[in-house]
């Protein structure tokens, strides 16, 4: 694909603004128990930073960011982080996904909170890959042109 | 009577955007625009969840200590708001599938017109 | 021919117009969605989640409570679909090699 590297005024704006947009989509995960967001919204802004690199500075470089092999590995691993919190809470002996019986030291209604946080992370991490996988895939090139 | 009317005006104005999009999804002969009537359609529907969710002089669903009494008439009802959240995810991987789809057809036979893709279809298997 | 295929749209729009007038008022504190019991007696699942969202979940906000807490399960049934989304797209349109093609 054609990259707009010779246009100053858009390849500075984004270059500045692309790490906030990481910072913003974080904190929308983390901060999903106290205020609209959550795992499936700070997902979708993490890939929109990661795509805005893509179509402003061209794909050789946004490959140094995200390469695009990384892309089906880190959605199964966010698949696996939910999986693995609903399994780990079945052997300490509960049934799957009660974060009740997660080990962590706390009281009852942390560690549900705590349950909820790991599987946030888990769903944002899946959909952050799970969108640059498929942008990079509708834009690969044509086999035999 | 206004009561009735304006208690039912949003569920009217959501429906005939389903039916435009329905209409895209019919009529239209190029494939894009059918993704593009799914795609309405899909909005149409979430809309009419979110509308339904609504309650008179209530906030958003999450709870705040300065608010107290009876907390039901309080908020508006949160299960909508999650099932459309996920419904929302759905519809972007639904339309990725879908071009995706697309572009395997454009390579194979040169169009993304019904009619000419039809022909050409039965050109191959002849 | 063309105008029979317009009609019946409109006439579809008519009848879903004529189904929506059962509907409650929207924004109606007393119909059966809003009502803190069900016509069966039983409580409703939303005003349960609202009055105890909090309580089990130290969790103010009840959309992501009961989205990864309870209703988890269809949240991972959803990002399943997410996934299997990702991988049909890589599936179609990865580059094949040249002795693979036909």
């Amino acid at each position: 694909m054609k990259s707009n590297e010779d246009n100053p005024i858009t390849t500075l704006i984004s270059s500045i603004v692309a790490p906030f947009i990481l910072l913003f989509g974080m904190y929308i995960i983390v901060h999903g128990h106290y205020s609209p967001g959550g795992g499936f919204q700070g997902g979708t802004m993490l890939a929109a930073s990661v795509i805005l690199i893509r179509l402003v500075l061209g794909s050789e470089v946004g490959q140094l960011q995200f390469n695009s092999t990384w892309g089906t590995p880190l959605g199964s691993l966010g698949v696996l982080i939910y999986f693995g919190t609903g399994l780990a809470a079945v052997f300490f002996g509960g049934t799957f996904l009660n974060y009740h019986f997660l080990p962590i030291a706390q009281e009852a209604s942390m560690k549900r909170s705590l349950g909820i946080l790991f599987v946030e992370i888990g769903v944002g991490l899946a959909v952050m890959a799970i969108l640059i996988a498929v942008y990079d895939d509708l834009l690969g090139e044509e086999p035999d042109a | 009577m206004l009561d009735f009317f304006a208690g039912h005006y949003a569920y009217w104005f959501i429906l005939v955007l389903l039916v435009i999009g329905l209409y895209g999804m019919i009529f239209k002969k190029n494939l894009v625009k059918k993704i593009i009537g799914m795609s309405i359609f899909q909005v149409a529907i979430i809309l009419f969840f979110v509308a339904s969710a609504s309650k008179w002089n209530a906030t958003v669903p999450i709870l705040e200590h300065g608010i107290q009494g009876e907390a039901l008439v309080q908020y508006i009802n949160p299960l909508p708001h999650t099932l459309m959240l996920t419904a929302i995810v759905v519809g972007v991987a639904i339309n990725g599938v879908a071009f995706a789809l697309i572009i395997r057809i454009y390579r194979r036979y040169r169009t993304l017109d019904e009619n000419t893709l039809l022909r050409n279809m039965k050109d191959d298997t002849e | 021919m063309k105008y029979i295929n317009y009609f019946i749209l409109l006439v579809f729009l008519f009848l879903l117009i004529y189904a929506s007038t059962g509907l409650p008022n929207r924004g109606d504190l007393d119909s059966v969605v809003n009502r803190d019991r069900s016509p069966s007696g039983t409580q409703n699942a939303s005003s349960y989640y609202i009055r105890n969202a909090y309580k089990d979940t130290h969790t103010p906000n009840m959309v992501t409570a009961v989205l990864a807490d309870y209703r988890s399960y269809d949240t991972l049934g959803e990002e399943t679909v997410i996934l299997t989304a990702g991988l049909i797209c890589f599936l179609l349109l990865r580059r094949r090699r040249k002795d693979d093609e036909e």
